[in-house]
């Protein structure tokens, strides 16, 4: 059983630079466990000190019950998934699948049962002949997945590898790696993955559980229903979702928010969640939890619209501070540059954060 | 809306003598600046080539017609330069000569091959101490000259009795002696992405592992570029053997060749010749053979990534 824990991981690079600062992180067996966070917040530095391929300066990684901060990659129980595929351009599939099987010398038979098996999971039967210059990106990534597969190793690590495909292969790449992972996890078979990604999206999909990190600290660690419904501080907020939460900068007085010579009067709803009720904070607010046009609230002016079929993304000006709805199009296709309109927090959608960022609107009831 | 073809057919006639009489003046002038530019580059061509094809021609020469005669075509053409040239006037032919030249150039490019590659790659891909200033200590012996470490490297090999071997000519390259080579094999590595290595490593190969498995077919063209290099390099080394070896029966072709100069009292210039032109097709041949590889090798810095 692979359990993967991270306890007080630390990295310090050679200039005195810190990128990870004593993270702890649990990951459970079959866990697909995904890290996300904005281009340098050392998720990949986190993933290639799970790897062995960046050493760890402070802190202990576990696989299983070894502690493998000593261990050579090779012997850690783990394979990885690199964003450029990393195949060996001079052997053909076939044997970039089993390179690491004939490195351990396995019975030839063995090798072979293996090779076609992963070939066949993966349908890339046809390719096990091929250079990897002969592949396409979808197929060689299908091919970096087998060379992973194919190892069974205790914790599979993905350093972002859709990231080189199109649009279009990157869904459906999703799609089978969550199929794969809960097909691997029925068998019984280790299946605990961490995944690293940039991309939201990926994340949400993906993931049993995201590990939220920024600047080497982790922000938050949830399953992704808690994280976009409960955000634990204003930076998760405004990273997960799409398009990105408001954060409204503001002062709280009472059951009021103040914002320039407006005032907005809080739902008592949130008004029973808050911890205090005064002070600098900041109103976060989904754009799809915006109500437009209700009887009082924030005046804003139109700024501009995004026709989206569907709905229409309004761009809208409060007090000099830029804010987004998406609202039905049915309803708001057609409001022009100019008009002044008024705008309400859904209730029970609201966040209230705290000048650090954290989140003073989580009741612990929830 | 259709044209009537007479009206096409008139309209043709108006427009082409004109266009025939520009585009007749453009292809003149373009002949004639292509004769040009060929008159010219054969002429070079020819000028430059001209020591080698007389050196052909006059190995066919007899010693006499060599001294009478500008052309490079023989007037009487003859073998015997080729086949006097053979024997030598040592105890032996020159295919013995031929033979330690082979002798000295495999282990020499092997050994090459193999301890540039090694270091090249601990430089490249390593963290060490002290690494910036043994590299910057290795690319200043690029810029040392030879004759500096001549007499100190002669007593070395003298002291460690290896005089008149072909060790003193071996040995420096087995420890990657030859800094060029390791500064274009790092140029080369460093221009390589790491993930393979990375994925190596993953796969449970060690650094050794990793080299061989992975590396070393990666820089397959630099390598053959190198092995090149130093095949042009010794098979041409004069002074090399010149200082170190003493007696004629280890003698290399470069030596052998001088030999037929300092032993005979009328110099046999076409025999002479007639090695020389022996001599050189050892190394065309090889250059030929593997000159895809070669000109891959040291005009990409590197490998798709």
């Amino acid at each position: 059983m692979a359990r993967l824990q991270i306890r007080n991981l630390e990295k310090t690079y050679t200039n005195t630079f810190k990128a990870v600062h004593g993270i702890n992180l649990d990951v459970a067996d079959g866990e697909f466990m995904v890290l996300v966070g904005p281009s340098g917040c050392a998720k990949s530095t986190t993933l290639r000190m799970i790897a062995g391929l960046e050493s760890i300066s402070g802190g202990e990684v576990v696989i299983g019950d070894r502690v493998v901060n000593r261990l050579q990659p090779g012997e850690r129980g783990i394979a990885m998934v690199f964003q450029n595929y990393a195949l060996y351009p001079h052997m053909k599939v076939r044997k970039n699948l089993s390179f690491g099987l004939r490195l351990q010398r396995a019975p030839k038979a063995e090798i072979e049962r293996k090779t076609a098996e992963v070939a066949r999971i993966l349908e890339i039967e046809p390719l096990l002949d091929r250079l990897p210059k002969e592949l396409s990106g979808g197929q060689a990534q299908r091919v970096a997945l087998g060379r992973a597969l194919i190892k069974q190793p205790e914790v599979f690590l993905f350093d972002e590898p859709l990231s080189n495909l199109d649009a279009k292969l990157r869904a459906s790449m999703r799609v089978r790696i969550t199929d794969l992972h809960k097909r691997l996890k029925d068998q019984g078979m280790s299946s605990t993955v961490i995944y690293v990604t940039h991309d939201q999206t990926e994340a949400m999909t993906m993931g049993d559980r995201i590990c939220v990190m920024k600047d080497g600290h982790i922000m938050q660690v949830a399953d992704p229903k808690t994280l976009y419904d409960r955000p634990a501080n204003a930076f998760v907020a405004g990273f997960i979702g799409s398009p990105e939460m408001n954060l409204i900068a503001g002062r709280l007085d009472g059951n009021s928010f103040h914002l320039g010579a407006q005032s907005l009067v809080l739902p008592d709803e949130l008004m029973a969640r808050l911890r205090a009720n005064s002070g600098s904070v900041t109103l976060g607010i989904r754009p799809q939890h915006l109500r437009v046009n209700t009887a009082d609230g924030l005046r804003a002016v139109v700024a501009g619209a995004e026709f989206m079929g569907h709905e229409v993304v309004l761009h809208l000006d409060v007090e000099g501070e830029r804010v987004v709805a998406v609202l039905p199009a049915a309803d708001y296709a057609d409001l022009d540059r100019g008009t002044t309109v008024t705008l309400t927090p859904d209730p029970g959608q609201a966040h209230v954060f705290d000048q650090s960022g954290g989140n003073i609107s989580l009741s612990t009831s929830q | 809306m259709s044209i009537p073809d007479t009206t096409l057919a008139s309209a043709k006639a108006l427009v082409a003598p004109v266009l025939d009489d520009t585009s007749r003046a453009q292809i003149r002038a373009e002949r004639m600046s292509a004769f040009v530019r060929y008159t010219l580059l054969i002429t070079v061509g020819f000028l430059m080539l001209y020591p080698l094809l007389w050196l052909v021609g006059a190995s066919f020469k007899t010693n006499s017609e060599i001294f009478g005669s500008i052309g490079f075509i023989p007037q009487e053409p003859t073998l015997d330069g080729y086949r006097k040239g053979w024997e030598t006037s040592t105890p032996y032919t020159f295919g013995r000569f031929f033979w330690n030249t082979f002798l000295i150039i495999l282990p020499k490019t092997i050994f090459t091959a193999i301890s540039c590659a090694l270091v090249a790659y601990g430089f490249a891909r390593f963290e060490f101490p002290y690494k910036k200033l043994l590299f910057a200590s290795l690319i200043a012996t690029l810029l040392l000259p030879n004759v500096v470490t001549r007499i100190p490297q002669y007593i070395l090999f003298r002291d460690l009795g290896w005089l008149d071997t072909y060790l003193p000519l071996w040995v420096p390259s087995a420890f990657a002696g030859d800094a060029f080579f390791v500064f274009m094999l790092v140029q080369f590595l460093r221009a390589i992405p790491r993930d393979m290595e990375e994925a190596a490593r993953v796969d449970g190969a060690n650094s050794l592992q990793t080299l061989i498995y992975i590396v070393v077919p990666m820089l397959m063209p630099a390598l053959i570029s190198v092995a090149l290099f130093q095949f042009m390099w010794t098979m041409n080394d004069f002074l090399g053997p010149l200082i170190y070896l003493s007696s004629v029966q280890s003698f290399p072709v470069s030596l052998a060749l001088k030999l037929s100069i300092d032993t005979t009292e009328a110099f046999d210039w076409n025999r002479i010749l007639a090695m020389s032109v022996l001599a050189l097709l050892p190394a065309l041949i090889v250059f030929f053979m593997a000159q895809r590889y070669f000109i891959e090798g040291i005009s990409t810095g590197g490998v798709k990534g």
